[in-house]
C-alpha cells in the first residue's frame, strides 16, 4: 500500500490544450492539475464535451496534430515530462508504461488482421517477458477470461461478440503490464451485464498488477464501484476533486450536486428526474468568470470572476466562491 | 470460400454470354456484310451465293448460334483486309504487346499511386498533399491522345531521351505506359489518399498507437491494409480503362497491340476482326473482374465468412 506522501506516479501541472499555439486560442482544457499515485484509481466525470477524453488522450500524446501543438503545461510521469518527450520516447512510453482502453470495442480492432496478429505485435515489444509469443498471446486472452483462447487467436474481429471484443481490447491494452491505464468510457457501448463483468475483470487485473488507473466515465455508479478519488470536469476545467465517498456524501460544487441529483436511484420514485437547466457552453463561447455560473442555482455577482481551486477539507478541492455546506440528502 | 468463387465464375460466364449477344447484334447493325465484302461491282448472283455461303439466309437466331458455336472453338471468321488470315490468329499475335504494356502501366500506377496517396494522407494539407491533389486533378482531366503527343514531343523529339515509337526494349515502354497510366495513377492517388485519411482517423489506429507500435507499422500495416480494399475493388475498372485507352495510346505510339489492331480494322471495315477484338477485350475485362472478386475475398476476411 502506498502512502499519500509517496511521490505521485503521474503529476499533471497546469495542463492546457488549445486550438493552436497562441495563448489566446480557445482552450479545450485549461489549467488542469491532477495527481495519480501508483495503484490508485481516479475517476474523471463530466458531461460530453467537458474535455475528459482530451485530457485522457493528452497523457499519451495521442491528440490530433493541431491539438498536440496546442499542448502546454507539464505531465510528470515517474520524473519525466511527457509534454517534452520526442517521438522515440513516446513510442517507448505507450503500451509499456501507459496504456489506454478506448471507447468503442467494435471499432478499436483492425478488421483485416486476426486477434492473434494484433495481440502479438504488442507482445513482441515486451522485451523482458519470457515464453513463446504464442503462449504469451494465449495467456493474455486467458487473463481476460476468453474461452478456448488457442482457437480465438485465429479469429477476425467480426467473428466475435461486442463483449468478447472489449475483452480482447483489454487484453491488448494490458499485455505489456503498463503502470498506468487510461480507461475512456470502456463500457458505455456494452450491455449492462457485460459491463459489470468487464469492470470486475478490470478491477481484478488492476489489483494483481498494482496498476494505477484514470477512469473516464459519466456514470456515477461506475465511479462508486471503481474509483478511490474522483475529479469532476466542467467546460474544460476541474471544478471539484476529492475522495469518492466525500464527494458522494458532501459535494461542495453546485455542478457536482446537480450531476449527482440527476442520477436516478431505485428508492426514490420520481416522476421526473431533476435536470440541470441550459446546456454546457461550447469551446468558443465559454462565459467569463466561473464557467458554470449561467446554469448555477446560486450564481452571484462575484461569480463573474474566476474562482480559484481551494482545499476545503483534506484532499478535497473545489472551484467555487460559495461552496455548498450541507450534507447531500439531509436537506 | 469455394462457394463464392464458384458463384462469381458462373456470373462471369453469364456476363460473357450476354456480351456475345450484344456484340453479335450490334455488328449486324453496322450494315450489310455482303455489300461490304463484294464492293460495288458485284452481280446479283454473286450476292446470293455469298449470302448463302455466309449463312446469312438463315433465321437470325440460327445465325447467332452458329456464330457462338464457332467462337467457342476459336473460329471468329477470317480477316477481309489482312490476306484472309483467321481473325483470332491476328489477335493472338498482337495480344502480348498489349498485355505487357497494360501490365507495366498498371504496376507503375499502383506503386506510385499508393506512395503518393499515403504520403498525401500522412502529411495532410502539406505541400506534398497539395502536389498530390494537383497531380490527381490534372491526371484525370488531360486527354490521353494530347498527353501522348506532348510527352513524345518533349522527351523524344526535343530531348531525345526516349524513342518516339516502336516495341521491343524497355525504353519503348516508358512513354506509352506513362500516357496510358496517368488517368489511373490519378484515380489511385485520390482513392488511397481519401481512404488513408479515413483509416488514420479510426479507432483501430488509435489502439495501434496505444500499443506503442512505431509510426511506420501504424501507417504501412494498419492503415494501408484497410485503404487498399477500395483500390482492389476498382482494379477491374482500372484494367478496363487501360484496355480501352490502348486503342488511342497504341495508335499514337505505333504500338503493335490489339488496340491499334482494332483501330486499323475499323478503318479497313474489316468487321470479322473488329467483332473478334471487341469480344476478346470484353472477355479480358470480365476475367479481370472475376480475378478482382476472388482477390477481394482473399484480402478482406469479412467477405470470406459470407459464403
Amino acid at each position: 500500500m502506498t502512502t499519500p506522501t509517496d511521490p505521485p506516479l503521474l503529476d499533471i501541472r497546469n495542463l492546457s490544450v488549445r486550438l493552436g499555439e497562441g495563448a489566446a486560442s480557445p482552450a479545450l482544457i485549461e489549467n488542469i492539475n491532477l495527481r495519480i499515485r501508483a495503484g490508485e484509481t481516479v475517476g474523471l466525470v463530466g458531461e460530453s464535451g467537458s474535455g475528459k477524453t482530451t485530457l485522457g488522450m493528452s497523457l499519451m500524446r495521442l491528440l490530433p496534430p493541431l491539438l498536440d501543438r496546442g499542448l502546454s503545461g507539464q505531465i510528470h510521469y515517474d520524473g519525466d515530462d511527457i509534454v517534452q518527450m520526442d517521438r522515440a520516447e513516446l513510442t517507448r512510453l505507450r503500451g509499456g508504461e501507459i496504456s489506454m482502453i478506448l471507447q468503442d470495442p467494435m471499432a478499436s480492432l483492425n478488421p483485416i488482421f486476426t486477434i492473434g496478429n494484433q495481440l502479438k505485435e504488442g507482445l513482441r515489444l515486451h522485451a523482458t517477458a519470457s515464453g513463446s509469443l504464442e503462449d504469451r498471446a494465449i495467456a493474455a486472452l486467458e487473463s481476460v477470461r476468453i474461452p478456448s483462447p488457442e482457437a480465438r487467436l485465429q479469429n477476425h474481429p467480426h467473428q466475435m461478440s461486442g463483449g468478447m471484443r472489449q475483452r480482447v481490447v483489454g487484453a491488448i491494452s494490458l499485455t505489456r503490464a503498463p503502470r498506468l491505464l487510461v480507461a475512456d468510457e470502456p463500457t458505455t457501448s456494452l450491455d449492462v451485464t457485460i459491463q459489470y463483468q468487464f469492470l470486475e475483470l478490470l478491477k481484478d487485473l488492476q489489483k494483481r498488477a498494482g496498476m494505477a488507473m484514470l477512469f473516464i466515465t459519466h456514470d456515477f455508479g461506475v465511479v462508486a464501484k471503481m474509483c478511490d478519488r474522483v475529479a469532476v470536469m466542467y467546460a474544460g476545467q476541474i471544478v471539484e476533486e476529492g475522495p469518492v465517498r466525500e464527494i458522494f456524501r458532501r459535494p461542495r460544487h453546485w455542478y457536482t450536486r446537480a450531476l449527482l441529483d440527476s442520477v436516478p436511484t431505485l428508492d426514490q420514485a420520481l416522476d421526473r428526474l431533476p435536470t440541470i437547466p441550459g446546456s454546457p457552453p461550447s469551446v468558443a463561447n465559454r462565459p467569463q468568470g466561473c464557467r458554470f455560473h449561467p446554469r448555477c442555482a446560486n450564481a452571484q455577482a462575484k461569480c463573474m470572476q474566476m474562482p480559484p481551486m481551494a482545499e476545503l477539507a483534506p484532499a478535497h478541492d473545489v472551484r467555487c466562491w460559495f461552496p455548498l455546506q450541507e450534507q447531500r440528502g439531509a436537506a | 470460400m469455394f462457394k463464392i468463387v464458384a458463384a462469381r465464375t458462373v456470373e462471369a460466364l453469364i456476363a460473357l454470354l450476354l456480351m456475345s449477344i450484344v456484340i453479335f447484334f450490334l455488328s449486324r447493325l453496322t450494315g450489310d456484310p455482303v455489300a461490304l465484302l463484294l464492293g460495288d461491282g458485284a452481280t446479283e448472283a454473286d450476292k446470293i451465293k455469298l449470302t448463302r455461303d455466309l449463312g446469312l439466309d438463315q433465321p437470325i437466331v440460327i445465325q447467332y448460334l452458329t456464330f457462338l458455336g464457332k467462337a467457342l472453338t476459336g473460329d471468329f471468321g477470317r480477316s477481309v483486309a489482312a490476306g484472309n488470315q483467321p481473325a483470332l490468329q491476328l489477335i493472338m499475335a498482337r495480344l502480348p504487346a498489349s498485355l505487357s504494356l497494360a501490365g507495366v502501366a498498371l504496376a507503375f500506377t499502383m506503386v506510385v499511386g499508393i506512395l503518393f496517396g499515403v504520403m498525401a494522407a500522412v502529411r495532410h494539407n502539406s505541400a506534398v498533399d497539395i502536389a498530390a491533389r494537383l497531380i490527381a486533378l490534372v491526371g484525370q482531366s488531360v486527354p490521353s491522345f494530347w498527353l501522348g503527343i506532348v510527352l513524345m514531343y518533349v522527351f523524344a523529339v526535343q530531348l531525345g531521351w526516349l524513342p518516339t515509337s516502336g516495341y521491343g526494349r524497355w525504353e519503348h515502354y516508358v512513354l506509352p505506359a506513362a500516357t496510358l497510366g496517368l488517368f489511373t495513377l490519378a484515380a489511385i492517388t485520390r482513392l488511397v489518399r481519401s481512404s488513408m485519411l479515413e483509416a488514420l482517423g479510426s479507432e483501430y489506429i488509435k489502439l495501434a498507437r496505444v500499443k506503442g507500435l512505431s509510426e511506420s507499422v501504424v501507417i504501412w500495416k494498419h492503415a494501408l491494409a484497410n485503404s487498399l480494399i477500395p483500390v482492389v475493388t476498382f482494379m477491374g475498372t482500372f484494367f478496363a480503362v487501360m484496355i480501352t485507352g490502348a486503342v488511342i495510346v497504341e495508335t499514337v505510339f505505333s504500338w503493335p497491340g490489339i488496340g491499334r489492331l482494332a483501330y486499323e480494322s475499323i478503318l479497313a471495315r474489316d468487321f470479322p476482326v473488329v467483332q473478334a477484338v471487341v469480344l476478346v477485350i470484353t472477355s479480358l475485362f470480365i476475367i479481370a473482374n472475376l480475378l478482382v472478386d476472388i482477390l477481394y475475398v482473399v484480402i478482406d476476411p469479412r467477405m470470406r465468412s459470407r459464403g
